[in-house]
């Protein structure tokens, strides 16, 4: 029985590791990554310390203080089930059963998928949701960008200067992002930009050849090679039944991060605390973590 | 020693995950840019038939993404 299993290892996990470590709490990390969203961030200007530094830079400073203690890391390993019976907390994975007398769930935010014909089939043969990682591949080659946030500009704008055309699908009328990208997409010349127009399916043979695109009732076929989904995140809360989520599966905190299951805390994007900020995950994973060893103490 | 062959992009976080693995497990290996190198990125296509960074080719066993358990395995440390 553990004193404490922290389920992820991004800004939030990795800080309530460091937290329980110092305080000498016998606990797990147990996570499918390290780093998780920070990694792919590409510019990080807002974390303090730092006035500029990427997001895999950033995760292997936090992994080298990790690291510093002695801390057991299940890494690749995947939490399907997480739940209370009397005072212990379970957790099943997909390489076997922990008991603990409580967990941090720090499981963040996923990538959310489009949901068409040929997205899973041509995952990784053209179509992907990392352009930070995959991008330099489509140098000279047409792709799509699908989305209109700032994380969709974000691609579109590392792509303009190594690919060829970049189209950008955009749902809605008008995009989200910050007014400053989308000029900056505008001025590219190889950008262009698709409004109130839906993505039908996604076909090529072993590799994307294009993608259909409905536009106010007309179809067009987009010769591309590449189809970067940059539609946003759903939070990784699916594998606790029993904690209340709000409407869109993000985990309720109270202040102390603790969830309506006694012993169940959680921390950063997996929560519905509103600003999804590595500063603020990194606080929240402290927060948890001392409330966890606080629980801990009463229930000793 | 089994011959190394990391197929990466200077961008992407996982590849500089690998190799750092392999550094400190004092693995030697052959690192290609993929996104500066068009017949490379071809030779990783055919190999491992998808379009993704990182790759490793561990004596024609190739790995699609850092999983470090196979990576392991696959090495033998």
């Amino acid at each position: 029985m553990y004193d404490l299993i922290i389920v992820g290892a991004g800004p939030a996990g990795i800080t309530a590791g460091i937290y329980a470590a110092r305080k000498r709490m016998d606990f797990l990390v147990v996570t499918q990554d390290i780093g998780g969203q920070a990694a792919l961030s590409w510019d990080i200007e807002n974390y303090i310390g730092y006035q500029f530094i990427t997001g895999m830079e950033l995760v292997k400073k936090f992994r080298e203080h990790l690291e510093q203690f002695k801390v057991g890391i299940k890494e690749g390993e995947q939490v399907n089930l997480i739940s209370r019976y009397k005072d212990t907390i379970l957790i099943e994975t997909d390489k076997g059963n922990y008991e603990s007398r409580t967990v941090v769930i720090a499981s963040g935010r996923k990538p959310r998928r489009l949901g068409v014909d040929g997205e899973d089939g041509f995952k990784n043969r053209g179509v992907t949701y990392c352009a930070t990682c995959d991008g330099p591949l489509f140098a000279g080659r047409d792709v799509a960008v699908i989305g209109g946030g700032n994380s969709a500009l974000d691609a579109v704008l590392q792509l303009s200067k190594i690919s060829g055309r970049i189209y950008l699908i955009d749902a809605a009328p008008q995009l989200r992002a910050d007014p400053v990208m989308v000029e900056k997409a505008e001025k590219s010349g190889n950008v262009f930009i698709y409004n109130n127009t839906m993505v039908e399916r996604i076909f090529g043979e072993k590799f994307v050849q294009g993608i259909s695109v409905s536009r106010s009732g007309r179809t067009e076929d987009l010769d591309v090679q590449g189809v970067f989904i940059e539609i946003g995140s759903f939070p990784s809360s699916g594998f606790v039944n029993d904690v209340a989520k709000n409407d869109t599966g993000e985990i309720l905190v109270n202040c102390r991060n603790e969830t309506s299951v006694p012993g169940i805390f959680a921390a950063g994007d997996v929560t519905d605390v509103p600003a999804k900020q590595i500063i603020v995950a990194c606080g929240e994973g402290a927060k948890a973590v001392l409330s966890a060893f606080e629980y801990n103490n009463k229930h000793a | 020693m089994k011959t190394v062959k990391v197929y990466s992009t200077s961008t992407c976080p996982y590849c500089h995950m690998l190799k750092d693995f392999l550094k400190e497990r004092n693995i030697p290996f052959e690192d290609v840019d993929v996104g500066a190198d068009r017949e490379s990125a071809q030779e990783m296509m055919d190999k491992s038939g998808q379009i993704g960074v990182p790759v490793i080719d561990i004596e024609g066993k190739i790995i699609v993404g850092f999983n470090k358990e196979e990576i392991i395995k696959e090495l033998g440390i």
